[in-house]
């Protein structure tokens, strides 16, 4: 099993003494190529912690994260920075779209950063952007957008190029029940059709329900789990 | 489910024998309901008795066993069903809630690792419904499909809701006789836990009083 993600021992404590704040207290998770995890959970439970370590903006206090085989606690900052242009796409609940970009230079934007020649990380771009369905929005600019097009722009970036991990902290937050089914079609193919390895943090059970395995995150710890599935016709025979 | 209104629905497209009207039955609520022939014979002879249907001419099965025809009296009952929305008391009384109840009510139950482990059985079948849609299919097989996980999800947000309620109500409780400051309450639920948390394991919460804010905060 080609493990993408691998999260071991995982501790994140925010301040110290009294204060200290536990937001993570020993989780393990390992995600191979192909697999969506949902992570759910009360609110403060850890979730968006967790995704931040993951996706090497946060460092743990303790455990290690290894993507694609490279533990980030050995990796400089610059190779840090390096594998999350290159490896990891992250899409936040705000989009962090730049507002004076068009929707194709928001997701060409990593790739230029990365050295891609211009022209080149265009092409990319364009066809991240068709491939999120919005192929004819390259040219407009995020503010003249509605919120789900916006969320496919955040998507797209963090698609594009040669993405191994896919992270997103409530990707379907602003949205209406049936984009945001979209959007979880969306991860679901690039998890089935490119290998990606990707973990969702939602508090929508339905949106959840797409993901392969659903963990359950309560004060920082994982304190259950869902799926893998089982066969189709198992259900059919059960539900009666 | 009501079979007898499910038969006379298809009886209205015109004359059906017994094995036609099974087959069709089961198309039509995509095999979520499968019918083994004894119930649709049974239910057809009630409703003979009834007057809503009657043997239609023509020929017979092999087994001797004639086509049958929908009544007027048939139609009109068939139509009363259709405008009469169904009412929640005519369904089969909720396990679950009872269930949840009385293990309040039980000394000795872990109402928090309950609720734990029905979330994840219940976030299963909601998996499992998701990949069917994904499937696609006929429309009537896919409102189905719906509302099966409409029931799942309003079944995880009600142990969610129950959940909270739970915490507050302890909370409430122990904080007049507990001293058990949040912080030594953290402690002692990280070192309950092992590096992993199996399926359906949950901290063993019922004598922790769980006093941080954020685990009543659950959003919605
Ligand atoms: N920079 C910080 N300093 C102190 N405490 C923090 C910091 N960031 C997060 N926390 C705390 O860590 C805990 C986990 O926070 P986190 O954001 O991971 O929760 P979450 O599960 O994503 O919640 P939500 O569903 O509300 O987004 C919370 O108690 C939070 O207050
Ligand atoms: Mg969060």
């Amino acid at each position: 099993m080609n493990v993408i993600l691998d999260i071991r021992n995982l501790t994140r404590t925010h301040g110290q003494g009294e204060q200290a704040v536990h937001a993570l207290r020993g989780v393990d998770l390992a995600v191979p190529a192909g697999e969506l995890v949902a992570v759910m959970g009360p609110s403060g439970s850890g979730k968006s912690t967790l995704l931040t370590c993951a996706g090497g903006l946060d460092q743990p206090t303790s455990g290690e994260v290894l993507v694609d085989g490279n533990d980030l606690a050995t990796l400089s900052r610059n190779a840090v920075a390096a594998l999350r242009r290159r490896r990891i796409g992250y899409v936040f609940q705000d989009f962090n779209l730049i507002p004076a970009l068009t929707a194709a230079e928001n997701v060409a934007l990593p790739l230029e950063l990365d050295g891609t020649r211009s022209r080149t990380a265009h092409k990319y771009a364009e066809a991240a952007l068709a491939e999120v369905a919005i192929g004819d929005l390259a040219d407009r600019f995020p503010d003249d957008m509605s919120g789900g097009q916006r969320q496919r722009v955040a998507i797209a970036r963090a698609i594009v190029g040669e993405r191994r991990l896919l992270l997103a902290d409530e990707p379907t937050g602003a949205l209406d029940s049936e984009t945001g089914e979209a959007v979880l079609q969306l991860l679901r193919d690039r998890c089935d059709q490119h290998g990606i390895a990707g973990v969702l943090v939602t508090h929508d059970a339905r949106h959840a329900a797409w993901a392969d395995r659903v963990v359950y995150l309560r004060d920082g710890v994982l304190v259950g789990q869902s799926g893998p599935l089982s066969d189709a016709d198992a259900l059919l025979q059960e539900s009666h | 489910m009501s079979i007898k209104h499910g038969l006379l629905a298809l009886l209205r497209e015109g004359p059906k024998y017994g094995y036609q009207l099974r087959g069709e039955f089961e198309a039509a609520t995509g095999a979520t309901w499968p019918l083994n022939i004894g119930q649709v014979y049974t239910t057809l002879t009630r409703l003979e008795r009834d007057g809503l249907v009657r043997a239609a001419s023509g020929e017979a099965e092999a087994d001797g066993r004639s086509m049958y025809e929908i009544t007027d009296a048939g139609q009109d009952e068939l139509a009363k069903w259709f405008e009469t929305p169904v009412t929640r008391e005519s369904r089969p009384r909720d396990e679950l809630a009872i269930k949840l109840a009385l293990a309040l009510s039980v000394p000795g139950v872990d109402v928090s690792a309950v609720v734990q482990r029905q979330r994840m059985a219940t976030m299963q079948s909601l998996q499992e419904l998701t990949r069917l849609k994904r499937g696609g299919g006929e429309i009537s097989w896919l409102l189905v499909l719906e509302s099966m996980i409409f029931g799942a999800e309003a079944e995880i947000r009600w142990l969610d809701h129950c959940e909270a309620m739970l915490l507050r109500h302890r909370t409430a409780g122990t904080t007049r006789t507990a001293g058990t400051t949040p912080a030594a309450a953290t402690t002692r639920v990280a070192s309950d836990q092992g590096r992993t948390a199996g399926v359906g394991e949950t901290s063993s919460t019922t004598d922790v009083p769980d006093q941080q804010e954020h685990h009543t905060g659950a959003k919605k």
